[in-house]
């Protein structure tokens, strides 16, 4: 048996591989095709305090290996999340990580402060790099100082292990997450989308109703990888990476580049099961190489 | 645990612009209701990227079929798979149409439009054990957007044809013929599949006639299964009016409980 463990520091996994935020609803749904208990973790769907409506269809399109979203968090916020999700969530033994988000820094507290309370909870990753809530895709991730001010109020908030959601719509991603640590994160995780459009040319109409939305899927996977790699380079605190990974050769790619460990995303609509066959595959490769513990990979970009 | 298969191609039919497809699965086949849909892996490459949705158009033994019209690039690439082929499909997922109560000798209207016939051949022969008085109304574009009217026909059910050039049948739309034809057989229930712009119209004549209607809705859906939020409609529900997943609240709706787009008005 491999050791596929990995120890973030504050937080330790199974096995590296995390579903990612938003695409895997709030983890119950995908407890009729996966075990839950096989995964490294899982990020739910993110929350404000209060519901939201969330945008007008059409929220998708494809583009090439690519999917445009603009679902603009539609949720049932977080007070009705802990009363009639959280219960049912927390006997599975996994890392659960709550995506927090906020339309203003207080918002994030606030969200941050009603499950401090409740039980079960792993982390919480904060959101601060959806490119869907603001009309121009403005998002606190997109500034140093920003990033720094909300980082710092919600750790003070928190009594959990913070992980900042990095944009990748930046020119230096690196002085974006190096303001995290510097704010008191314990990990960052990138990227989120990347704010993308299509038209359609017959009607010159855009494909989405939001006109902007966020890019994610194997198309964004190369750019990606290079943040990550970026990213890892410059910090103290681990760093997750994701963005495209399909299979376990793209997870075992973000973590030679440097991350700590991965999140999936977009793979779980097309295969449910994606998350566990990646875990299988990065097993299988350590066994057919005989390397007994995964974590020893991580970094070793040759 | 329910999973994704990897299903054998047994048959192929194909029109200028429609395919029909039958796939071996007894696990599907076992299960599924008239209405419900199986998402489809095109390649499993990475592009086209994302499964496409498509009705259960018909079940027989341990097969199931599906019918649909070459559109875009998936459903495209999705018409040149041959027979002996594998197919990586998920299913069967979503509500399917109302069937509960006694439909014996209940007059029952199904309007198609174009592909919309597709899970209407399903629910019409699921009907037609129930001994349900059965008028089936096919509208296309041109006589070539009608190919299953001998399918039906073949199994002993009554289709009302309309095309908009006048190619066969009833020159019009085909809720025209409907709401023409409704003055001899006035329906007791009403199931329909088609464009919006067609279904809103039902849903109009529905309500004025008052008489219940269940619409079987597209959207575009990223995952199928609830996950990704991408495939919502406007609709008011126990009070509660806001976008519901397609994929989990139908595809199927009750005609009373969607609020339409301005584009559809
Ligand atoms: C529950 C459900 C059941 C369906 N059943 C059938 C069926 O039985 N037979 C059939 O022919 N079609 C059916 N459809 C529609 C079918 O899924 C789409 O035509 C198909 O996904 C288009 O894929 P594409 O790659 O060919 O098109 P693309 O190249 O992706 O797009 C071409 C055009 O189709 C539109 N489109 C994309 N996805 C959808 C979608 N999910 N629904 C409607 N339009 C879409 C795009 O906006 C674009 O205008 C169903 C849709 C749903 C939601
Ligand atoms: C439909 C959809 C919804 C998303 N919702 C969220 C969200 O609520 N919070 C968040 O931090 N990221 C969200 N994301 C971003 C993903 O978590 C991930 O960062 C991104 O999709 C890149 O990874 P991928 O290419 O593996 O999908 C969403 C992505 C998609 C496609
Ligand atoms: S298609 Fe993903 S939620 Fe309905």
């Amino acid at each position: 048996m491999t050791d596929l463990s990995i120890d973030l520091g504050f937080m330790k996994l199974k096995n590296p591989v995390i579903a990612a935020s938003g695409t895997f609803g709030y983890g119950i749904e995908f407890a009729p095709f996966i075990d839950l208990n096989h995964l490294g973790g899982f990020i739910v769907k993110g929350l404000y305090y209060s519901s939201r409506e969330g945008n007008p269809p059409p929220r998708l399109v494809e583009t090439s290996s690519g999917l445009i979203n603009a679902i603009g968090l539609q949720g049932i916020g977080v007070k009705r999340f802990s009363e009639e999700i959280l219960p049912c969530l927390i006997d599975y033994d996994t890392s659960i990580i709550i995506n927090v988000c906020g339309e203003h820094e207080d918002e994030y507290a606030a969200v941050v402060d009603l499950l401090n309370h409740q039980p079960g909870i792993s982390a919480y990753e904060l959101n601060i790099s959806c490119p869907n809530v603001k009309k121009d895709g403005k998002c606190p991730a997109l500034d140093p100082e920003t990033t720094y001010s909300v980082v710092k109020l919600v750790k003070k908030s928190s009594t959990r292990p913070i992980i900042t959601k990095l944009s990748p719509n930046v020119t230096d991603i690196t002085e974006i997450a190096f303001s995290a640590q510097e704010a008191g994160s314990d990990a960052v995780s990138l990227v989120n989308t990347f704010l993308a459009m299509a038209i359609d040319p017959n009607t010159r109409k855009p494909k989405l109703a939001n006109i902007l939305g966020g890019l994610s899927g194997p198309a964004i996977k190369p750019i990606a990888l290079r943040m990550v790699y970026q990213a890892a380079g410059r910090l103290k605190i681990p760093v997750i990476g994701m963005g495209g990974i399909c299979t376990g050769g793209d997870a075992l790619e973000f973590l030679i580049a440097g991350a700590r460990a991965v999140e999936i995303g977009t793979a779980n609509f097309i295969d449910p099961e994606a998350t566990v066959k990646i875990i299988d595959e990065l097993d299988n490769f350590c066994r057919e190489r005989k390397i007994g513990k995964l974590e020893t990979i991580i970094g070793t970009m040759k | 645990m329910k999973k994704a298969n990897q299903v054998i191609i047994t048959d192929r039919k194909m029109w200028k612009d429609y395919v029909l497809l039958s796939l071996k699965s007894p696990q599907i086949a076992s299960k599924a209701l008239p209405g419900q849909f199986i998402m489809i892996r095109i390649t499993p490459h990475s592009y086209p990227l994302l499964r496409r949705p498509f009705s259960i158009h018909a079940v027989e033994g341990e097969s199931i079929a599906i019918f649909f019209q070459k559109s875009g690039i998936g459903t495209n690439i999705l018409g040149l798979r041959k027979i002996g082929e594998m197919l990586d499909i998920l299913g069967p997922l979503g509500n399917g149409f109302g069937l509960k109560g006694d439909f014996s000798h209940k007059k029952t209207v199904l309007i198609g439009g174009g592909r919309g016939i597709a899970p209407l051949f399903f629910l019409a022969n699921s009907l037609a054990d129930r001994k349900a008085e059965i008028r089936t109304f096919y509208g296309g574009k041109t006589s070539y957007d009608l190919p299953l009217k001998e399918n039906f026909e073949a199994n002993g059910l009554k289709v009302f044809c309309s095309t908009e050039d006048g190619s066969l049948g009833y020159k019009g739309l085909i809720t025209d013929y409907f709401n023409l034809e409704m003055r001899q057989f006035r329906p007791d229930r009403i199931f329909a599949c088609g464009p919006d712009a067609m279904l809103k119209t039902i849903a109009d004549i529905a309500a004025i006639e008052n008489i219940p209607a269940e619409l079987s809705l597209e959207s575009i859906m990223g995952c199928g299964i609830g996950a990704c939020w991408g495939c919502v409609k406007r609709l008011k529900k126990d009070g509660v009016t806001g976008w519901f997943r397609i994929c989990q609240e139908g595809p199927v709706i009750p005609a009373d409980q969607i609020i339409w787009a301005e584009k559809d008005k």
